[in-house]
């Protein structure tokens, strides 16, 4: 199981909680447990996320590694100018 | 064979200033723009736009306009793909209006003719009829009780209830206890600042040369960040086959993210398709300022507690910002921004979407951190000044570093925030002395940076000397720093390497230039792919001298065996290698996709000193300084101008630019007359520190530069104003009769 922690906007979708437990070796597989296990992000989900894994921030790749011992941190989507 | 060019010194080529591949096209007027495009037959195109802020489309009447000689088409909402959704939907009603004129330039019908002239006399002769509505331009009023509604239903899952409805968007973050944090402060200052909506002002208005036919194949000319968007775009907005549309690039007069989307090409596809002839669409400077895409206008709170010795022990932000009649307004980049270069164990930022009656706001450098910087770098100053401390020292002794927890929840990797601290307090101009009438004023800035879908194609000559296909477009010097990162890996002089941005055919898909991810990522792309025709090139050696790949590296421009038992070969040079290499096997190409993902952060420091006539309240800008952490400068002189190009905008931005709306709704200063930017004898001398802290997620160390360097500006500007006038100046811009207002409540 993953850690994944939350921005607080979140929190009131999970019950209060500031972190979530997944199944996944990827963001990827991180991102379609998080919309199984907890139906009331998916629309966060679905209006885009990024993913921070051990400091890195990923915006879109979903296929990189993601460790148990990772801190897997769910921001809100990256854009640039 | 050596083949992985990952390294942060040693280069031969990598850091040196050699000329700008397309200076002499852009000196001679060789160079062409979007507006240089012909073709046989070519239509010109004008819009009918909106001149209500909030109004209902009753009727439109083109059949007078259709009557006159040489009009060829109309189109309306109607001539565009139905069923959208999501972002295609929002910018589909940006670029031509549904049910409803949304804000003042709003288009809501074009003409295509045999003339300028004609095209715009035919928009004259457009009958619209409209049932005016409410409006709200500002983004405070915007959210009071009793706003009109602009767009019913527009608000995600993410607002919580009992917001206005033209709340569409919230965001929320922090960790700790900040009213905990608060109640340790020994001081805790709290203040609300309002920012203007600015315009990039790019120099290029946007242009297009569009040609659709009813086969559903078509060819698109235009100024754009990014042409592969625009083909997909473009594609879902007509209802084509995305690969069907050929979308090229022209040189492109500027965009700082202000050409990161679409405006006028579906528009000039649409008339095409229905003229079955080429039309071109050239939009007006006064359009530009109506109907692109500026920046967000802001209100924010900011509250920070500090203890006597600097230690912050809490911060708070709450960020409202207006985008215009759509989504988007960068809210959460602005909150995850704002407290970024701090350290903190308490921290809460919340931001809020807000909808008004103006253009759908638009990426401008660093979207939203700009903003943020201001409120919160001007409250550190306060601080600062109040407990009698210096500014850098208070920076330094909260600086986030790698390990610490940013305020938006990771952990930091290795940044480069201290350095750029500490390079400025070691810099002449931090210890220089003021004369009667300047303050100084410091600010960090911070910005995320970005990776993104990127495709190279690299391509040896048979004289040795290689081409590159990128498809970032080059708003900032790019094709000089690709041909100097192949440059270093194949070993051959930058001169001998010719970079072109490809067309959407004639290579694989990249995303926008935008991020500060072109040096990053089409640079990691260029240099794999110049790897890539390395392993070839040794191949090809290793195959003369029968000898295994393996046994072979690649040094300076030469294969060579890699010890006494490959063999005693005399180094094979470049050329030898390129020039049969048909009959060796074939032309030698070398070519990288991928998204890369480890685009590092970067951070800023600022020093600024002002000087305010107390007569006139106009403000100086009397000395400059940029510190900026760029990882590895590849070309160190475009390193230098994106740091002043962000200076000399966040200095425009400071001082003098704004959208001014009347009551009306209506925008009262669309042209360069009344929108103020800065012209050379505004600006100072800028003065620019390259740090380098490499970026472990590139060969060389990149890291991106375009956005960074407007991040701190309005906030070390208006610091240094505030330091001058004895008043802390929370709005911008800070024009005269601001600061004048500011003098006189000082002085009663």
């Amino acid at each position: 199981m993953v850690e994944v922690r939350l921005w607080s906007g979140l929190r009131p979708l999970v019950e209060g909680r500031d972190s979530v437990a997944v199944e996944g070796r990827t963001v990827g597989q991180i991102l379609t447990a998080l919309r199984r296990d907890y139906p009331a992000l998916g629309p966060t989900l679905d209006a885009g996320v990024s993913v921070a894994v051990d400091g890195k921030m990923i915006a879109s790749s979903l296929t990189e590694p993601v460790g148990e011992d990772s801190e897997v941190v769910l921001m809100a989507r990256l854009k640039g100018g | 064979m050596a083949l992985d060019s990952s390294k942060t010194t040693g280069f031969k080529y990598v850091g040196t200033r050699p000329n700008r591949p397309d200076g002499l096209d852009k000196v001679t007027g060789r160079a062409k723009f979007g507006a240089d495009a012909t073709a046989p037959g070519m239509l010109f195109a004008a819009i009918k736009r909106s001149p209500h802020a909030h109004a209902k489309i009753v009727k439109i009447d083109a059949s007078k306009a259709l009557a006159m000689e040489g009009v060829k088409a109309v189109v309306t909402r109607a001539d565009f793909a139905e069923g959208l959704t999501g972002e295609d939907w929002n910018i589909l009603e940006n670029v031509m209006a549904g049910d409803t004129a949304l804000y003042d330039g709003h288009a809501v019908a074009a003409v295509a003719a045999t003339s300028a002239l004609i095209a715009k006399d035919a928009i004259k002769a457009i009958e619209v009829e409209y049932q005016i509505l409410p409006h709200v331009t500002d983004v405070d009023k915007a959210i009071e009780p009793d706003a009109p509604v602009i767009r019913a239903g527009a608000a995600d899952a993410s607002v919580p209830e009992g917001l206005h409805p033209n709340v569409v968007r919230y965001y929320e973050s922090g960790h700790g206890d900040v009213e905990a944090g608060f109640a340790e402060a020994d001081l805790v200052i709290e203040e609300h600042f309002t920012t203007e909506a600015t315009h990039q002002g790019y120099i290029e208005p946007h242009a297009c040369l569009g040609t659709l036919g009813g086969d559903g194949k078509g060819e698109l000319w235009c100024c754009t960040q990014g042409h592969w968007n625009v083909q997909k775009v473009c594609a879902a907005l007509l209802g084509l086959e995305t690969s069907q549309l050929r979308v090229t690039a022209s040189e492109i007069g500027g965009g700082f993210g202000g050409k990161t989307t679409v405006f006028i090409e579906p528009v000039a596809l649409a008339l095409s398709r229905k003229a079955n002839r080429p039309v071109k669409l050239v939009m007006t400077r006064s359009e530009v300022f109506r109907a692109s895409g500026p920046t967000s206008s802001t209100s924010m709170n900011v509250k920070i507690g500090m203890k006597k010795d600097g230690t912050i022990t809490a911060a708070q932000g709450i960020f409202r910002l207006q985008g215009g009649a759509f989504p988007g307004a960068p809210c959460d980049m602005t909150a995850m921004c704002a407290f970024a270069p701090y350290n903190l164990k308490n921290v809460h930022q919340v931001g809020y979407d807000v909808i008004t009656n103006r253009p759908k706001q638009a990426a401008y450098r660093a979207p939203g951190s700009p903003m943020a910087a201001f409120a919160v770098e001007s409250v550190m100053d306060e601080l600062c000044n109040q407990l009698g401390l210096d500014p850098i020292e208070v920076r330094l002794k909260n600086a986030s570093h790698e390990g610490t927890t940013a305020n938006f929840g990771i952990t930091w990797p290795r940044i480069g925030l201290v350095e750029t601290l500490e390079a400025a307090k070691a810099h002449p101009h931090y210890a220089a002395p003021l004369k009667p009438g300047q303050g100084r004023g410091i600010s960090c800035g911070f910005w995320f940076n970005h990776g993104g879908e990127t495709s190279v194609s690299l391509a040896m000559s048979e004289d040795g000397s290689a081409q590159i296909m990128v498809g970032t477009p080059d708003i900032g010097g790019s094709r000089a720093s690709m041909a100097l990162m192949a440059a270093e890996v194949l070993g051959i002089p930058y001169e001998n390497i010719r970079c072109t941005i490809a067309d959407t055919s004639s290579l694989g898909y990249n995303e926008i230039s935008h991020g500060s991810r072109v040096t990053y990522a089409s640079g990691l792309a260029t240099i794999k792919a110049a790897e890539a025709a390395v392993e070839e090139l040794c191949r090809r050696a290793a195959a003369k001298w029968d000898i295994p790949a393996e046994a072979v590296y690649w040094e300076d421009g030469y294969a060579k065996p890699s010890g006494p038992n490959a063999g005693d070969h005399e180094p094979l040079h470049i050329t030898e290698l390129t020039a049969d290499m048909g009959a060796t096997g074939g032309p030698i190409n070398g070519h990288f996709e991928a998204t890369p993902e480890g685009a590092g952060v970067s951070f800023a420091t600022h020093i600024v000193d002002a000087e305010v006539d107390p007569e006139t309240g106009a403000t100086k800008v009397v000395r400059y300084t940029v510190v900026q952490d760029a990882g590895k400068a590849i070309h160190p002189t475009y390193v230098e101008g994106q740091f002043q190009g962000g200076a000399a905008q966040g200095i425009g931005w400071a001082l003098n630019e704004e959208y001014i709306y009347g009551e009306d709704g209506r925008l009262q200063n669309a042209g360069f007359l009344d929108y103020r930017i800065p012209v050379a004898s505004d600006l100072p001398f800028i003065d620019t520190v390259i740090v380098e802290v490499p970026n472990p997620g590139h060969p060389f160390g990149v890291r991106g530069v375009g956005e960074t360097s407007i991040c701190p500006p309005l906030a070390a500007i208006a610091n240094a104003v505030s330091n001058a006038v004895g008043v802390r100046m929370r709005q911008l811009p800070m024009r005269p009769a601001r600061v004048l207002e500011a003098l006189e409540s000082k002085n009663g």
